[in-house]
C-alpha cells in the first residue's frame, strides 16, 4: 500500500453511527423495555475498615416486592480481579462478589433486586448490619510500615503470575529495573536536581454511569448487556467469579457512552448477573453519579521522588525515578499502571546512559484505582515534564533545544522498554516513525513560544506565563493483546465487519469501516460495521493501552486482503483469466489482458447463487511485536490572578504525531477531548476526604469538570508521519494528550509568577498560598 | 397513578405517571429513549428537553407538573431521514464521540437558536454550559452550532 495516497483513509468522514447518536436513537444499554425487568442496589460501607460481624436482612426481605437479597453467605468464595485484563492478568486476585470484610468508605456489603427502585432502596434501608471497625491504612506513603493493618489478610488474596505481592505489607505490586550506574553518574554531574511531586485522585466521568442488565435467554444461557470495554474478559471473569462455564455467558455492548478507562474494570457485571443467577430475572443495575465517584475507579494517585542529572550543555546524565501508587482497596491494575510510568515516560529520554527505576504500588482503605486514560503516563509525565522545566531554566538551556536534543529518534531504542512490560519482560523495539522535533518546531511557530516565553507580562491583576512539555505513549500491548476481524460479503457487493474491538465512543467502528473500504476499494457505507457481542464476534481484547487502532485495525485490514483475494480468486473464474491479469479498484474487478470487469455485486451473485456457490468471507488476527508511540508537544498559555490565586488557560496548542491519521476529524477529537480532561484534572478536579476516607464531594456540584463555558481555545495540529508496522501508518492516539496539561499548567504558572506547584490541582486556594509564601 | 395530558414534540399525549416520577423517567418509559440520564440531579444537562421551548434538566421536574404544557425532546426536532441542521453539523463537525450528552447539548441549543438565530461562540458556550462532555473537549460541538447557523441563515 502506498504511503500517504489513499481514497477513503485520511479522509474526515462523518462518524458511521453519527446521525443515529444525534438524533437520540435507543442505542445504549438502557435505551431497551424488558419485561419483568427487577431493579438492583448496592448496599455501601459506611467505614473504611470493617469486618461484618452480624447482617440480619430478614426485614428487608419482607418488604413487598424484594426478589432477592445477596450478602457474601450467598455467593461463592472466589478470588478474582475486577481488572479487565487479558489472562493470566497481572493484577491481584483479591475481590470478591461480596465478602465479610469491607475495605474502604464504598465497598459492597449486599444486592437487593426488587419490582422498582423505591422498593429496592427501602430494602437496603431495612439490612441491619453490625461492624467490628478496625484501625484504617489511609496514607500511602506509610502503608507499608510495620504494625499497618493488613488490608488483605484473607488467605485467597494472591497474585497468579509469579510477581513480586506482599500482601502482609499492604504491597500490591512492585517494578524496578535499572541501566548503567545512576549513583555514580550524579556524583559525577554538573547538576543534581531532586523533587518531589503528586498526581492526585481523579474519576473519569463518563456521562453514562456504569451500567448493566443480565438476564436469561429462551436457551438458559445468561445474558449480560453492558457498557463495558471489554466484553470478551467480562465473560471470562464474570464466569470466573460465579463459577459459570464461558459457553453460558453471553456479552453484548452497544453503545458506550464513554469509558475512558473506567469501563475496563468488571465493576458490576458480577453482581448483576448474581442477582439474575439467583431470581431467574431479568435485573438491571445502574450506578448514579455519587456511586461512580466513590464505589467505580479513579486516577491511582501517585507520590513521585524523581533525581536527575544534568550537565552545564543539557545532556542528561541520570535519571532515578522512585514512585509510591495508591491503589485504595484493591488492586486492579496495580502492577501495569505503575509499570506504563516508567515505560511510557523515561524512553522519550533515551541518550541517559543511567537509569533507575522504582516503584511500590500499597493497599489503603481508600477508593480504587483503575485503568484512566493515560495509565501511569499522566502521573509520571508531571514529574518529568516540571522537572526538565526545572532542569533547563535553571542551567539556563532552552527548553526546546533540550527535547529536541534530548528526545528519543527515529531508528533509536531505549532499555526500558525490553525492561519493563506488562507482567512479564517487556519487548525491545526500534522506534519507527518519529515526528517529535516537527511537532516541536511547528508548535513553537504556530504559538508563537520565543514571544511570550519569560516575557512576565501582566494586565491588571492577571499575570500571564506559557508552558511546555514533550510526551510519547505506546500503541497496543505487545506480544500480549490480539484483536480479531471477520469479513463477510453480501449479495450487494456490501460487507459485514464483525469486531471485537469495542468502540466507547472514539470513533472506531467509522475508522474500521475506511480501513475495509480502503482494501476493498468500497466506500465507507458499504462497510456495515458490527461490534461487539462475544456470541456474532470474534475475540479482541478490548478498548484499552491505546491499542484500537494500531492493533484491531492490523486485523481488519489482514480479513480484508483475505477477502480480496477471495474476490479475485471468483472473478478470475468469471473472466476465464488469471488472478495476476486482475486488479480490483473502484468496487469492480478489472481483467488488464481482456479489457473486461465485473463489478463486486457481479462476483457476489455469482459466489452465492451461480456456480462453485460459497460464501466470501474471512477471519484475521492479529498480535503486535511493537507499540510504538505517538508523540506529542503540548503548549499553554495562562493567566494568573495574584488577587485570588485563580488559574486561567488562556490558550493550549498540542501538536500531534500518531502517523497516518486514519480520520482526521476524529482524531482531532481524541486530543481536545483528553487534553480538556487533562486540563480540568489540572485546575479544579480533586477528591477531598474526610478523616475516615469518606470522599465529601461525589457530585458535578462540588467535583468541577470543564464545562463549554470554562473551555479555553484548544487547538489540535496532527503531524502526519508513517509507522511501517501500523494500519495505513497508523499509531495511537487516544490516551497521550491527557498527559500534558498537568506539567505543562505548572511550568507556565512558574513561567508567570516564579512559584512551582508540584501537586495538583492548582486550585485557587494553593496558588494563592503560594505566591504568599513566596512573598 | 396520575394521568396527565401533555404535548410531546407537537403531539397530544395521555401518560400515567407516578406522583413523584421524574419528567426523564417519565419521557424515557414512554418511548423517548434520546433523553439521557447522566447524573439525576441537575448538574450534567444530558436529559434536557425543552418545556414551553424553554430547556429544562427533565430529572429536576416531577411528571404531573407538566400537565398541559409542551415538551419538545430530541426526536421531535429531526429524524434520521430530515435531520435539523444542528444534528446533521454536529455531525459533520466531528462533534459527536460517545453521544451520551449530545441530544442534550442539542436541545440546549436548539433553545438557544429558538430566540437568538444568529449567536455568537460566547452565547452559544453560556447557552450551553449546563451540558456536560468529557470526550470532545467542545471545540468541534461548539464548531458544529456555528455551523448550524451559517446552514439555517441559508434560509433552510
Amino acid at each position: 500500500m502506498s504511503k500517504n495516497k489513499f481514497n477513503v483513509v485520511n479522509k474526515s468522514i462523518p462518524k458511521v453511527d453519527g446521525l443515529s447518536l444525534v438524533t437520540g436513537q435507543p442505542l445504549f444499554t438502557d435505551d431497551i423495555d424488558i419485561d419483568g425487568l427487577l431493579y438492583a442496589k448496592i448496599l455501601w460501607s459506611p467505614y473504611p475498615h470493617a469486618i461484618i460481624k452480624n447482617i440480619d436482612t430478614s426485614k428487608a426481605e419482607k418488604v413487598p416486592g424484594v426478589k432477592a437479597i445477596l450478602t457474601y453467605k450467598d455467593v461463592p468464595r472466589i478470588a478474582f480481579t475486577t481488572a479487565g485484563q487479558g489472562y493470566p492478568e497481572p493484577s491481584p486476585y483479591d475481590t470478591f462478589v461480596l465478602d465479610k470484610k469491607v475495605r474502604f468508605v464504598g465497598d459492597r456489603v449486599a444486592a437487593v433486586a426488587a419490582t422498582s427502585l423505591e422498593v429496592a432502596e427501602e430494602a437496603l434501608e431495612l439490612i441491619k448490619v453490625e461492624y467490628e471497625q478496625l484501625e484504617p491504612v489511609l496514607d500511602m506513603m506509610t502503608a507499608q510500615e510495620k504494625g499497618k493493618p493488613i488490608i488483605h489478610d484473607e488467605k485467597e488474596a494472591r497474585m497468579i503470575l509469579p510477581l513480586h505481592y506482599d500482601k502482609k505489607k499492604n504491597l500490591a505490586a512492585h517494578a524496578e529495573m535499572s541501566d548503567g550506574d545512576v549513583e555514580e553518574a550524579l556524583k559525577n554531574s554538573e547538576f543534581i536536581f531532586d523533587n518531589e511531586y503528586e498526581a492526585h485522585y481523579a474519576q473519569h466521568c463518563p456521562m453514562e454511569p456504569h451500567i448493566c442488565i443480565t438476564y436469561f435467554d429462551a436457551y438458559n444461557r445468561l445474558i449480560i448487556r453492558s457498557s463495558t470495554q471489554v466484553p470478551f474478559h467480562v465473560r471470562r471473569i464474570v464466569g470466573m467469579a460465579l463459577n459459570i462455564p464461558v459457553k453460558k455467558i453471553r456479552v453484548i455492548k452497544p453503545r458506550i457512552g464513554g469509558g475512558f478507562g473506567c469501563k475496563q474494570e468488571v465493576l458490576i457485571e458480577d453482581i448483576c448477573s448474581a442477582l439474575t443467577l439467583k431470581t431467574g430475572k431479568p435485573v438491571k443495575l445502574e450506578y448514579m453519579r455519587k456511586e461512580e465517584f466513590i464505589s467505580s475507579r479513579t486516577r491511582h494517585p501517585q507520590h513521585i521522588r524523581l533525581r536527575t542529572g544534568i550537565n552545564k550543555d543539557g545532556q542528561l546524565t541520570a535519571i532515578d525515578m522512585n514512585i509510591v501508587m495508591n491503589n485504595g482497596a484493591y488492586g486492579a491494575h496495580a502492577l501495569t499502571v505503575i509499570c506504563n510510568s516508567a515505560s511510557k515516560v523515561l524512553p522519550l529520554f533515551n541518550k541517559v546512559k543511567n537509569i533507575k527505576f522504582y516503584g511500590d504500588t500499597v493497599y489503603t482503605n481508600l477508593p480504587v484505582g483503575g485503568a484512566y486514560r493515560g495509565y501511569g503516563a499522566t502521573q509520571a509525565y508531571n514529574a518529568m515534564g516540571q522537572q526538565i522545566d526545572i532542569m533547563c531554566r535553571t542551567i539556563g538551556m532552552d527548553i526546546i533545544k533540550f527535547y529536541k536534543m534530548q528526545h528519543i529518534k527515529e531508528g533509536e531504542g531505549s532499555p526500558v522498554f525490553q525492561k519493563m512490560g506488562e507482567g512479564k519482560e517487556g519487548v525491545e523495539m526500534k522506534i519507527g516513525a518519529c515526528g517529535l522535533s516537527k511537532c516541536i518546531d511547528i508548535g513553537v511557530k504556530e504559538f508563537r513560544w520565543y514571544e511570550k516565553v519569560n516575557k512576565k507580562r501582566k494586565e491588571g491583576n492577571w499575570h500571564y506565563g506559557v508552558g511546555m512539555v514533550c510526551l510519547m505513549q505506546g500503541s497496543s500491548i505487545p506480544e500480549i493483546d490480539m484483536g480479531a476481524a471477520f469479513i463477510k460479503m453480501n449479495d450487494d457487493g456490501s460487507f459485514n465487519l464483525l469486531l471485537g474491538a469495542t468502540d466507547i465512543g472514539t470513533g472506531s467502528d467509522t475508522i474500521f469501516a475506511q480501513m475495509a473500504a480502503e482494501v476493498l476499494t468500497v466506500k465507507p457505507q458499504d462497510i456495515i460495521v458490527y461490534s461487539s457481542d462475544t456470541d456474532m464476534t470474534p475475540f479482541d481484547v478490548g478498548a484499552y493501552a491505546s491499542s484500537t487502532t494500531y492493533l484491531s485495525g492490523g486485523a481488519v485490514i489482514k480479513a480484508a486482503e483475505k477477502v480480496k483475494e477471495q474476490i479475485l480468486e471468483v472473478a478470475a473464474q468469471m473472466l476465464k483469466t488469471e488472478i495476476g491479469d486482475l486488479e480490483l479498484k473502484n468496487a469492480s474487478v478489472f481483467s488488464k489482458s481482456k479489457k473486461k470487469k465485473v463489478t463486486l455485486k457481479d462476483v457476489a451473485y455469482y459466489s452465492l447463487y451461480e456456480k462453485n456457490q460459497h460464501q466470501i468471507a474471512a477471519v484475521a488476527s492479529h498480535i503486535t511485536h511493537k507499540s510504538p508511540p505517538p508523540f506529542s508537544a503540548h503548549f499553554v498559555e495562562v493567566a494568573v490572578d495574584i488577587e485570588t490565586g485563580l488559574v486561567k488557560v488562556v490558550e493550549y496548542l498540542n501538536v500531534t504525531d500518531c502517523g497516518t491519521a486514519i480520520n482526521p476529524k476524529l482524531a482531532e477529537g481524541q486530543c481536545e477531548g483528553a487534553v480538556l480532561n487533562g486540563i480540568s484534572y489540572a485546575l479544579t478536579e480533586e477528591y477531598i476526604f474526610d478523616s475516615q476516607g469518606r470522599m465529601l464531594n461525589p457530585s458535578f456540584n462540588n467535583y468541577k469538570i470543564f464545562s463549554p463555558a470554562d473551555a479555553p481555545k484548544i487547538k489540535t495540529i496532527l503531524v502526519p508521519t508513517y509507522e511501517d508496522t501500523g494500519p495505513f501508518g497508523a499509531k495511537s492516539i487516544s490516551e497521550i494528550g491527557i498527559n500534558g496539561p498537568l506539567p505543562a499548567i505548572a511550568n507556565a504558572i512558574y513561567d508567570a509568577m516564579g512559584v512551582r506547584l508540584k501537586k495538583g490541582p492548582y486550585s485557587p486556594e494553593k496558588v494563592y498560598m503560594a505566591l504568599n509564601n513566596k512573598k | 397513578m396520575i394521568k396527565i395530558n401533555v404535548t410531546i414534540n407537537n403531539e397530544k399525549k395521555e401518560l400515567e405517571v407516578k406522583p413523584y416520577e421524574k419528567l426523564v423517567d417519565a419521557l424515557r418509559r414512554y418511548g423517548y429513549k434520546g433523553t439521557k440520564k447522566g447524573c439525576y440531579e441537575g448538574t450534567c444537562g444530558a436529559c434536557v428537553v425543552l418545556l414551553n421551548n424553554k430547556p429544562v434538566n427533565s430529572c429536576l421536574i416531577l411528571a404531573p407538573a407538566v400537565e398541559n404544557q409542551q415538551i419538545t425532546t430530541i426526536e421531535g426536532i429531526g429524524t434520521m431521514n430530515k435531520p435539523h441542521p444542528l444534528q446533521e453539523s454536529i455531525v459533520e463537525a466531528g462533534g459527536v464521540q460517545c453521544g451520551y450528552c449530545t441530544p442534550g447539548f442539542i436541545m440546549s441549543a436548539y433553545a438557544l437558536l429558538l430566540k437568538n438565530p444568529e449567536p455568537t461562540e460566547e452565547e452559544i458556550k453560556r447557552a450551553t454550559d449546563g451540558n456536560l462532555c468529557r470526550c470532545t473537549g467542545y471545540v468541534k460541538k461548539i464548531e458544529g452550532v456555528l455551523k448550524a447557523v451559517e446552514k439555517m441563515r441559508g434560509g433552510k
